[in-house]
């Protein structure tokens, strides 16, 4: 895949009524290939819900730009699909409806051949009205809503919270597959970060309103080495986390050249990766889609 | 036609799982010469990986000869593997063994650990096949 999905420059978002309240992003520079399955990881409150509204076009940043398709949000917004965190929509209509309403707002791109499997896989009533739907089977609609607009870029903000894991799988899988198919590029925030590994090629993390790491998942996981051995010393490696129980020293690294043969190597998964970071705000920023990015963010 | 179970607690990157299975049904004549593995879609859809994993493993048996992408019309087995169909002598002696095994009183784990063993014994500059049982 070539060309970028998305792109954010010195993001910032400040809250409060004169723009005076705390960040909520700052200082967000990262880049997201077209084609990619992103992850946004992060505790919450770390701007994650912030990040996909500014992608969306729903927020207009504080500082900085964020870029979309190669465009403006706003200009954008017929080839987006958002889901928001609640899953609006109108509570008075019946699934059928829902659909019809996509239909006619998304003239010329809409599939409702792929709206409709959504809907069927989960064995709901066309004419429920969706008011009257669990949150699982409202986010069904959702989803369906979403890729039946054959989005360029899908933006999910924690789709999966409340889906039984059946439905999960399923909705993981046409996720997928409308990925694999169309080069849809998916970006969404999780904290079951294990649910993600399997599905996601690209991964940024947040903590507090900043970029922490940023990168292919490959790629990510790779710069990073599990050690454990006897005490000693880890220079000229750089230490996100360090751990000493009795004589056992447990450490996450990022090797600068070859490591000392007594230590044991293993590679992380990503949620050890990801926990590692959240428990030490101090690491080091790693960004890994552009060098010069990273040597900026390391200065 | 042949279907993938992704194993997330394995410790196996999922690629080289997609890799494994299809030897697996190679070696079982579960798939021939000629028969087209499941698209991309087909396997993300069914097993919620991503896509390129999907791709990587197919480009890791093509490389090594296993399988040929067709432009626009899928991959297709080029060789078998190995000559143990599921009903060959060979597995019909070792159905006995683990029925003696199992009489004599050994867990599952003994009979595992005996037989990955014998398996190095035989195979020692073979890690890998060894790895994939």
């Amino acid at each position: 895949m070539t060309g970028t999905a998305m792109e954010a420059a010195a993001l910032g978002r400040r809250f409060g009524r004169r723009g005076d309240g705390d960040w909520a992003l700052r200082d967000c520079t990262f880049r997201l290939p077209a084609g990619s399955v992103c992850a946004v990881v992060g505790p919450n409150g770390a701007g994650k819900s912030t990040l996909l509204a500014h992608a969306a076009g729903l927020l207009r940043p504080t500082e900085g730009t964020v870029t979309v398709l190669g465009t403006t949000p706003g200009a954008a917004r017929a080839r987006l699909a958002y889901i928001a965190q609640d899953k609006p929509l109108y509570p008075q209509l019946s699934i059928t409806e829902t659909l019809r309403l996509g239909h006619e707002l998304n003239p010329g791109r809409w599939d409702g051949a792929v709206a409709e499997r959504i809907v069927a896989e989960g064995d709901l009533d066309p004419h429920a009205r969706v008011g009257s739907l669990s949150g699982g089977q409202r986010t069904r609609v959702a989803l369906a809503l979403a890729l039946g607009k054959r989005p360029e870029l899908l933006l999910l903000d924690e789709p999966m919270a409340d889906l039984d894991p059946l439905a999960r799988h399923q909705l993981m899988g046409a996720l997928m597959a409308d990925a694999a198919e169309n080069g849809t590029t998916v970006v969404m925030s999780s904290h079951v970060i294990a649910e993600l590994e399997d599905a996601c090629d690209h991964v940024l993390l947040i903590g507090d309103g900043r970029v922490r790491l940023e990168g292919p998942l490959d790629d990510l996981l790779a710069a990073h080495v599990l050690v454990t051995g006897r005490d000693g010393d880890l220079d000229p490696h750089t230490v996100v986390e360090s751990r000493t129980t009795g004589r056992q020293h447990t450490a996450l690294i990022r090797p600068n050249g070859p490591l000392d043969e007594s230590w044991q190597t293993t590679e992380p998964t990503l949620e050890e990766l990801v926990l590692a970071h959240l428990r030490s705000p101090d690491a080091p920023v790693l960004t890994l889609t552009r060098e010069d990015e990273a040597e900026e963010a390391a200065a | 036609m042949v279907e993938y179970r992704i194993d997330r607690r394995s410790g196996v990157a999922t690629y080289v799982q997609i890799v494994q299975q299809t030897k697996q049904a190679l070696r079982l004549g579960l798939l021939e010469p000629g028969d087209r593995l499941p698209t991309a879609r087909e396997v993300v859809e069914a097993t919620a990986i991503n896509p390129n994993t999907v791709l990587k493993a197919y480009r890791e048996l093509e490389r090594e000869g296993l399988v040929e992408a067709r432009r626009g019309l899928g991959t297709f087995v080029r060789k078998s593997l190995g000559t143990t169909p599921a009903d060959s002598p060979l597995r019909a002696e070792l159905d006995a063994w683990a029925d003696r095994a199992r009489e004599a009183g050994l867990e599952r784990e003994d009979v595992a650990a005996l037989f990955t063993a014998v398996l190095d014994e035989h195979f020692r500059d073979d890690h890998r096949e060894g790895d994939e049982v």
